[in-house]
Formats: structure tokens, sequence, C-alpha cells
């Protein structure tokens, strides 16, 4: 057994099996179940080293063959599969409590597993072209059979296509760079042809206009489960860029080029926020914003960065699956989720409204809520490391403060527009009520994130040295 | 000599068809250029790669074609925009073709110093099928047209970095794209309830 087949093949060929599944709710938990194992085992299953199991010793390779190229996994990258899977895991029991399991959960373990094999291919840079076939593969969730494609699905596709060339083609040059780093004219031509395929992949300004079009046309908890999955590798991505090419790290212009695209995802993605009036839209240029938080920490340039990053991310598996169920559990029940819909549907679904409310909070930053201590360390580092665009990160988080509060505001104040015919199911109770205290322990004790997070940059040897 | 004036005749196909693509409003029509541009790609990737690794990336092309034109065979509806194509749109369209193939003719020498020892012939008809491509996403938001557009893009990026990278890997994972971003067309064309189409 070697790692790439158990964290890559086995979910792959799992998907495959799941799809033929008829019934929703076992799709959902056989799904949940295999991502959880699979979850666990990342945290407790050493990699290339042997495992003794009384008279059993078990060893798992790190590395396959496919097509003259390896695939490894190492240990280093055990911590984040656990992370992965086990927040994947959230999700697929999550898709079980509404319409399109079938659909949601073989499709998200195919794009999990693939998405896994964009860490582990060698080179890495190689990582571009599986992004992109698990980007294909978002397609069809993000449009159930029988409804008319939207705006924001092919802009998707498109946005996501035209990544690849771009990051493929400066993986080229940058072995050139490489090769003679005087040249000042090929190390700009690869930093930008780097620049815009990662501007593509991470939806930086103005190249997110997908994500609030596809938070109106996707269901919302398949346009919530995107917003987590894709950007966190993306940015995984990006961090093995920077590792793996020294002069990337010391270069100052790339290094404030990515503060001034996080910096204005944050400040943009805030703004509009502010004057957003459709909740699955607030929910999308919340994430733009807290992506862009991300991009300014990978910028920091400091030992601290890739620790930084991961800690902003790890709470926004939780956050964001919150914040699409409830969005989900409410959509179900009003005619759109614009506000003058949802007037005071607090009254009808109070749980899935303090589902949404304690989600939006936490990416807000509240505190003793998960994605507290992510922002003040983050804050804490700008202080130490400024960039120079901490204006337009207070402009965007005030401007993400405004926008919660408004949609709060929509969902609480006022008489109801029309009563929910039915209330929230006992399952989505259950789900959302977990997901709120899975956000105030994280948020109370951060300590728990404390042994994941300590091994999470080890993936990254010159990063965190 | 022969060779490059085979090189030359590819290039020239390669106009023809990524113009027919944005001018033409029959979809018969748009896969019979999309087939033609996949034949001319095939000759420009043959110049780096063995031939039998070139020819994968033709009948991968030709399976996308295939894939979307079965599947646009089995829609009942009629598209609209075929009836609202007034002629001076079509003079537009044109100009614009006219305008971005000598923007591309313009760019080709510059980018020939940034990727030298590639030839002219591949650098140029790479570049027009990447421009072409993006001008035909600018300008449709058809399900169909869409595709056309990103199959055109990607046909002309592999043009080049096919010369530039000969991994048997990247090849099979931009096949898989390829023939992804046919059947996620098809996907979205059949999801669409019949008589939408816009």
């Amino acid at each position: 057994m070697s790692a790439p087949l158990l964290w890559i093949l086995v979910p792959l060929l799992a998907a495959a099996v799941l799809v033929v599944g008829r019934t929703e709710r076992p799709v959902a938990t056989w799904g949940a179940l295999l991502a959880a194992a699979l979850g666990l085992a990342g945290f407790v299953v050493p990699i290339d080293t042997p495992l003794v199991l009384g008279p059993l010793s078990l060893k798992v390779a790190d590395s396959v063959q496919v097509l003259g190229r390896s695939f490894v996994l190492r240990s280093a990258d055990g911590p984040l599969l656990g992370l992965i899977y086990g927040s994947a895991a959230l999700w697929f029991y999550g898709a079980g409590a509404g319409p399109g399991a079938r659909r949601v959960v073989p499709l998200g373990l195919a794009i999990v597993a693939l998405l896994v094999a964009s860490l582990a291919v060698d080179p890495f840079l190689f990582a571009a072209p599986l992004i992109a076939i698990a980007s294909l593969l978002a397609v069809p969730l993000c449009t159930p059979p029988g409804t008319k494609p939207g705006p924001g699905v092919l802009r998707f596709l498109t946005y996501q296509t035209l990544g690849l060339p771009f990051i493929l083609f400066a993986g080229w040059m940058l072995a050139g760079v490489e090769a003679s780093p005087s040249d000042i004219a090929m190390t700009t031509q690869a930093g930008v042809m780097l620049g815009l395929g990662f501007a593509f992949l991470l939806a930086v300004f103005p190249l997110y206009s997908w994500i609030p079009m596809l938070a109106e046309d996707a269901p919302s908890f398949v346009a919530g489960f995107i917003f987590w999955l894709l950007p966190v590798f993306s940015i995984v991505f990006a961090l093995g860029f920077m590792d793996r090419y020294a002069w990337l790290r010391s270069a100052p212009q790339l290094s404030q080029g990515v503060a001034a695209a996080g910096a204005l995802m944050i400040a943009t993605g805030g703004l509009f926020t502010a004057f957003e009036r459709h909740l699955g839209r607030l929910m999308a240029f919340s994430a733009v914003a807290a992506t862009g938080l991300a991009v300014v920490a990978m910028s920091l340039g400091s030992a601290q960065s890739p620790q930084l990053v991961f800690l902003l991310l790890m709470p926004r598996g939780i956050e964001l699956a919150l914040w699409s169920l409830s969005l989900a559990t409410i959509a179900a029940r009003v005619r759109s989720l614009r506000f003058e819909d949802v007037t005071g549907m607090a009254r009808g679904l109070p749980v899935a409204t303090l589902g949404l409310v304690i989600a939006s909070l936490s990416m807000l930053g509240l505190p003793l809520l998960a994605g507290f201590p992510a922002r003040l360390a983050l804050l804490q580092a700008l202080t130490r490391l400024p960039t120079g665009f901490e204006g337009l990160l207070l402009i965007g988080l005030l401007g993400v403060a405004i926008g919660t509060l408004r949609g709060i505001a929509a969902l609480v104040a006022g008489r109801e527009v029309a009563p929910p015919q039915t209330a929230e199911s006992g399952q989505e109770r259950v789900l959302i009520a977990l997901g709120v205290v899975a956000l105030i322990v994280a948020g109370a004790f951060p300590q728990v994130w404390q042994p994941i997070l300590s091994a999470l940059p080890r993936m990254f040897e010159h990063l965190a040295a | 000599m022969l060779r490059d004036v085979v090189s030359w005749v590819a290039v020239g196909g390669i106009l023809m068809a990524a113009a027919g693509l944005v001018l033409s409003r029959d979809w018969r029509w748009s896969l019979a250029f999309l087939a033609l541009q996949y034949l001319a790609a095939f000759w420009l990737v043959g110049l780096h790669w063995p031939i039998g690794l070139a020819s994968a990336k033709l009948v991968t092309g030709w399976m996308a074609a295939a894939i979307l034109g079965m599947t646009r065979l089995g829609l009942a509806f009629k598209s609209p925009a075929a009836e609202l194509f007034w002629p001076q749109r079509r003079w537009f369209h044109l100009f614009l073709v006219a305008a971005v193939a000598t923007l591309a003719a313009a760019a080709t020498p510059r980018l020939e110093t940034i990727l030298p020892g590639l030839g002219t012939a591949v650098v140029g008809g790479s570049t027009l099928l990447m421009t072409m491509g993006l001008l035909h996403l600018g300008l449709t938001a058809d399900v169909l047209r869409v595709t056309l557009g990103l199959l055109t893009v990607l046909s002309g990026f592999e043009v080049v970095y096919s010369a530039v990278e000969g991994s048997i890997l990247v090849a099979a994972m931009l096949a898989i794209v390829n023939l992804g971003l046919a059947l996620t067309g098809s996907y979205l064309m059949l999801a669409e309830p019949e008589g939408t189409e816009a």
C-alpha cells in the first residue's frame, strides 16, 4: 500500500461506487464515514515508517509512479490530509440534511481526491491540470439537472480553465529563472505569468466576479463547499511555489504585490458585503475577504507566514459549512435569499438563523468565536511587519461587519414576509447546533488547533525554516 | 522547406478555423471548424513531439468535437441566437477577427524573442488560437460557444507548451482537461430545460 493510493485512488474509487447510490442518506453517511476514516488515517498512520501492530508490521510507502512521474505524499503532509478529509466528512454528512447528497457526496469526494493528487504530483507545478479537472467536476455540482446554467457557473468554468495555461507556463519559465537568476526580463515575465495564474485560481480582485454570481446560481451548500475547498488548495499550491523557489521568497516586489492583491480582496469584498442585499452573496463576499486575509498572511514572508495562513484556513471549513447549511435550510423554505424575501425569518427558522449569525460573526472575527484568534494573530503580525495596506484591510473588515449586521437585521427585524410552511428538520437542527458549538469551542479554546497547527508548516521546509 | 510550407499552411488553417468559429452561427459549421482547428494544431504539435503523441492530441480534440456534436444533435430546440444574428453583427465580428488576427501577427515576433527556438509558425499559430479563443469567450454567453472558446484557448496553449514540455503525464492530464471541458459543456447543454437556451 502506498499513501497516494490510500488518499487518492481509494476515494476516487469510492466516489465511483457512491455515484450509483439510490438513496440520499446512506450515500451521505458512507461518504462521511470514508472521509472521516481517511482523515483519521492522515493523523495517525505514519507514511514511509513501519507501523507495528502486535505481530503485524505495516508500512505505507510514500510514492507511486504514474506515466513516468511520481505522486508523493510525505509524512509532513499527514496533518493536512487529516484536516482536509476530516472537514470533508463534516460537509458530506451535512449534505445528507438536504436534497442532492447523491450528487454532492460522490463528486465532492472525487474533487477532494483530485486536489490531494495536486498536492502529491511531482514536479508540483503539474498540479495545475489536476486543479482544473477538479474545477470541471465542480460544474455539475453547481448545476443540478433541469436547471438553467447561470452566468456564474460559466464564468467559474472559464476563469478556472484560463488559470491553467498561465501556471503551467510560469512553471516552465521559473525553471529558466533558476538556471539564470540574473536575467531580470525572464524573472519579470515569469512573475507576471505566475501572478496571472494565481489571480485566476485564487479569484483575486477583479477576477472574483464568479464567486457572488455562483452564490446566486448554485445551491447554497454546494457554493459554500467550493468557496471552502478551492481557495484552500490554491493557497497551499501557492505556498508550494514560494517554498520551492528562493527568489520568490526573497523578492520584495513580489511580496508587496501579493500583499496588495490580498488587501484589495479584503477591501472590495468588505465594501461589496456592506451594500449587499442577498444572503448568499453576503457569504460569497465574506469568503472573498477571508481569502484575502490568507493572501495577506502569505505575503508576510516570515517563518510565521505558513502558520498564520493555516490558522486562518483551519476554521474556514466549519464556518462555511455552518453558514451554507444554514443558508440551504432557509433557501429551501423561501422564494429567494434576497433580504425582502427573508425578512423576519428568524421567528420561523430560529436554529438556521442562529447558525448563520454565528458563522458570519466568526468569519468577521468576533472574540470567542473560531475566526478570532487567527485574525488577532494576523493583525499582531501586521503591526510588526507592516505591508502599507493596513488602511484597506480595516476598510474591508468594517465593510464585512456592516454587511454581516445588515444580514442579521434582515433576518430578525420586522414582521415575517411569509412564515415558512415547514420548520427545520431534526437533522438540520442537530447539525447546525453542532456547528455552532464547534465554532464556540474552537474560539474559546484555540489551543485545540495547536497540535495540528504546529505540524502543518512542516510541509514547507524552506518557508517554515 | 516543405515542412515550413506545411507549417504555414497549418497556421492559415488555424486562422480560417478560428475565424470561422467566431463568425459561424450554425453549430454544425462550428464543430467542423473545431475539427479543422485540431488538425492544424496537430501538425504544429508534431513539429516538436513524436507523431504518436501528437496524434493523441488530434484524437482528443476530435473526440471533444464529437461529444459536443452528439449532445447538440440530441437537443430538440433551435438556438434563437441564429435568428437574432443580423448581417451588421457579422461585419462587426469580422472586423473584430481581423483586428485580433492583426494583433496576434504583430505580437508574434516579440513573443518569439521570449520563446526562442520554437519557430515562428508555432508561436504565431499558438498566439492566433489563444487570442481568437479569448475573443470568442468575450462575445458569447452561450454554453456551446463558451466551451468552444475555452477549447480554442487551450489548444493554442498546448501548441506552444508541447514545444517546451514533453511529459506524457502532462499530455494525459491536458487530454483529460479537454475531454472534461467537452463533457462539462455537454452536461450544461443537457441540464438546461428544453427551449430556454439563451
